[in-house]
């Protein structure tokens, strides 16, 4: 602990040990059908990440943000809320959580190959779209929990964001605004060490985002984010607190980015190959394989079959992404405005005869 | 029909709007027990309750970016800005959120807000009290931007505003609050966006203006015509949507403007209004177009603002200028 730091720094929770062992007398909440979920959700994150990288280093897909070392932190959040009635306001590692919510795997495919029907939603998706602009969206599920809970929901709302992040100002306005509002969100930090190459400890003198719940006079917990069940359980809490009307809850999943940034990223500049194999050790995907085998609930042949079938599934929704209808020129105008000033009608008519050649 | 000032027209429009729908929330800073610092929203709290006029945290961008998530869950929020000198504060979640999240959504999250904001100066106001900057905003598509010069459209212009299923920035003439002051009808009605309010016909020149500086082209014709000059105000109300067709006709008619506002001059909303005069009524001018606007400067502290702010003074001269061409 640096000498600066006043505040006593819990060590994160952490219910699943690297080896898959549960922590001494805990029961885990995420259980049968709902654990095998999430376990699906987590291997098809891996299975995607590998797809796109893939499918980008042909130039079939843009830019792509792997979730490569935080599946944990985005699947036990997600698997924390009712997708019935609760929110995902997410940035934009966070494809398994907004799955969850019913997002398809087709719309991100048309969301990361330039389609912009990637990000209209289906009705009752209760999902924003990605978010680039780093912090801008947590303002907006502030509002959202706010407004949800003016007009008599119970939902939740669930937003992302990162150690990086965190330096914006959009953070600390909502983190504020949801405390003095008592607004029903779940902010989950997910300090991954980086951003970009930027490390966390250039992007703070603190030693705990967690504890800055403290300022913003709501609850904070500090997560092992590569504890599936760990964040499992803190989220639960936090959403009934957030359900119960007793306000918002700032959650620092303590994870690693084991991956590039993005596709156009290449970490080897500036991450210590020591550390990445130190922080690969804590993998939260082979931690819950472990579990999982040890309890008798899947083997190799089996992960095998299940990831052949998310293979599939990933190619599925790629090819159906490849399928859709290229858009035009109309796109261009299409839902900027409602009602568009009468300028852009002869602007349209413009992009629409010079498309047409 | 009663005489209303700007003020009072905006704050019973606010208060209609409250009255005739409960998706609609009023939120900003001062707005709910202080009535708002220019007494905007004086009584609104009072009548509709903490929960729908709102203070809020001295923080612009989360004001509007927390109006975002409103407007997600299917409110009709109205963020009030206290200076749009102040919206800088705020400008990456109109431009970047607010202006964009429609298109972004392709239709699934529309932004029916109206985001209130005074400006403009001669009012001897600290820094960034006073600054034009409505040009920032019309350079950013997805808003629509709306300056009201008199009472009644002020009420009419809010209250359609209010409707719009699109995001507006509706700007304020603060000096105008309680010096703008006209008949102002009862009833509940709404003035289009996009039409133009022909002010004064003439048939030498017309002055395209909008918001306080409408009353500053008035008195600059009145001059003219104690000079012989038939001068004309057109007061365009709002800049996004532009009435073209107002604008052509009203030049064509006569063959010679002036532009004005309080904005700085370089890349101005009068920028704009040549463009747009040069290629809907190149062939009917026969002067070249003046351009009246604040120096390429930044707002100065007030013992030199009215040299700044466009005044009758250089109005008049733009107006000679092109009658003399």
């Amino acid at each position: 602990m640096s000498a600066a730091s006043t505040v006593e720094i819990p060590e994160p929770l952490r219910l699943l040990a690297p080896d898959g062992t549960l922590a001494e007398g805990h029961v885990p909440a995420l259980d049968g059908d709902a654990l095998l979920d999430a376990w699906r959700a987590m291997l098809r994150s891996r299975v995607c990440d590998e797809r796109c990288f893939s499918l980008q280093r042909q130039g079939r897909l843009g830019t792509f943000s792997p979730v490569n070392g935080e599946e944990a932190a985005v699947v036990g959040s997600a698997w924390a809320l009712d997708p019935a009635r609760d929110w995902i306001v997410p940035q934009y590692r966070e494809l398994p959580a907004m799955l969850r919510l019913g997002y398809r795997l087709a719309q991100a495919m048309q969301y990361y190959t330039g389609n912009p029907a990637g990000s209209q939603m289906d009705a009752d998706v209760n999902v924003l779209p990605f978010q680039i602009s780093l912090a801008a969206q947590l303002p907006h599920a502030v509002g959202l929990a706010w407004g949800l809970r003016h007009q008599g929901s119970d939902a939740v709302v669930c937003t992302y964001f990162g150690d990086g992040a965190s330096s914006e100002g959009d953070a600390h306005e909502a983190l504020n605004l949801a405390g003095v509002r008592r607004a029903p969100v779940v902010f989950v930090l997910k300090n991954n060490g980086w951003a970009i190459s930027t490390p966390v400890r250039k992007q703070t003198a603190a030693t705990s985002f967690a504890a800055r719940a403290a300022g913003y006079g709501m609850a904070g917990e500090l997560v092992d984010g590569n504890d599936l069940f760990a964040m499992h359980d803190a989220c639960s809490r936090a959403v009934a607190r957030a359900r119960t009307g007793e306000g918002p809850t700032l959650i620092e999943a303590r994870t690693y980015r084991m991956g590039p940034h993005n596709t156009s990223d290449d970490p080897t500049r500036y991450v210590d190959p020591v550390e990445l194999e130190e922080r690969r050790a804590l993998d939260p995907v082979e931690r819950v394989r472990r579990y999982l085998t040890a309890e008798g609930l899947i083997d190799e042949a089996s992960e095998q079959r299940l990831v052949e079938e998310l293979q599939a599934e990933v190619d599925a929704a790629f090819a159906e992404a490849q399928a859709s209808p290229s858009p035009g020129s109309e796109a261009l105008f299409d839902h900027v405005y409602a009602r568009p000033p009468g300028r852009l009608a002869g602007q349209r008519a413009t992009a629409a005869a010079e498309e047409a050649g | 029909m009663a005489e209303m000032t700007m003020i009072e027209a905006i704050r019973s429009t606010l208060g209609d709007a409250l009255a005739r729908d409960e998706r609609v929330i009023v939120l900003g800073q001062d707005v709910g027990v202080n009535g708002g610092v220019f007494r905007a929203t004086e009584g609104l709290q009072e009548r509709f309750g903490e929960d729908r006029v709102v203070d809020m945290p001295l923080a612009e961008a989360v004001i509007v970016g927390s109006a975002v998530g409103l407007a997600c869950s299917g409110m009709i929020p109205i963020p009030e800005l206290q200076f749009l000198g102040f919206g800088s504060q705020a400008f990456h979640q109109m431009e970047g959120q607010v202006a964009r999240y429609s298109f972004r959504s392709q239709g699934s999250y529309p932004m029916p807000m109206v985001i209130r904001a005074p400006f403009g100066g001669n009012v001897r106001t600290p820094e960034l009290h006073s600054d034009a900057h409505e040009a920032k905003y019309v350079n950013t598509p997805g808003l629509k931007v709306v300056m009201p010069a008199t009472a009644r459209d002020a009420k009419g212009l809010l209250a359609e505003a209010i409707r719009d299923p699109d995001p507006v920035l509706f700007c304020e003439p603060l000096r105008g609050y309680r010096l703008i002051k006209d008949e102002v009808p009862e009833e509940d009605y709404t003035v289009p966006l996009g039409k133009a309010r022909t002010v004064r016909e003439g048939t030498d020149l017309v002055i395209v203006a909008y918001s306080a500086a409408v009353v500053v082209a008035e008195r600059a014709a009145e001059r003219a015509a104690q000079e012989g000059y038939s001068v004309g105000v057109l007061d365009l109300r709002s800049l996004v949507p532009l009435d073209v067709e107002a604008l052509r006709d009203a030049v064509a008619a006569c063959g010679r403007a002036v532009v004005l506002h309080e904005g700085s001059l370089s890349a101005g909303f009068g920028a704009e209004l040549v463009a747009t005069i040069q290629e809907e009524a190149f062939w009917t001018l026969q002067a070249p177009i003046g351009r009246v606007a604040a120096y390429d400067t930044p707002y100065p502290p007030g013992t030199v603002e009215e040299l700044y702010v466009p005044s009758v003074d250089r109005v008049l001269d733009a107006i000679r200028a092109a009658l003399e061409a």
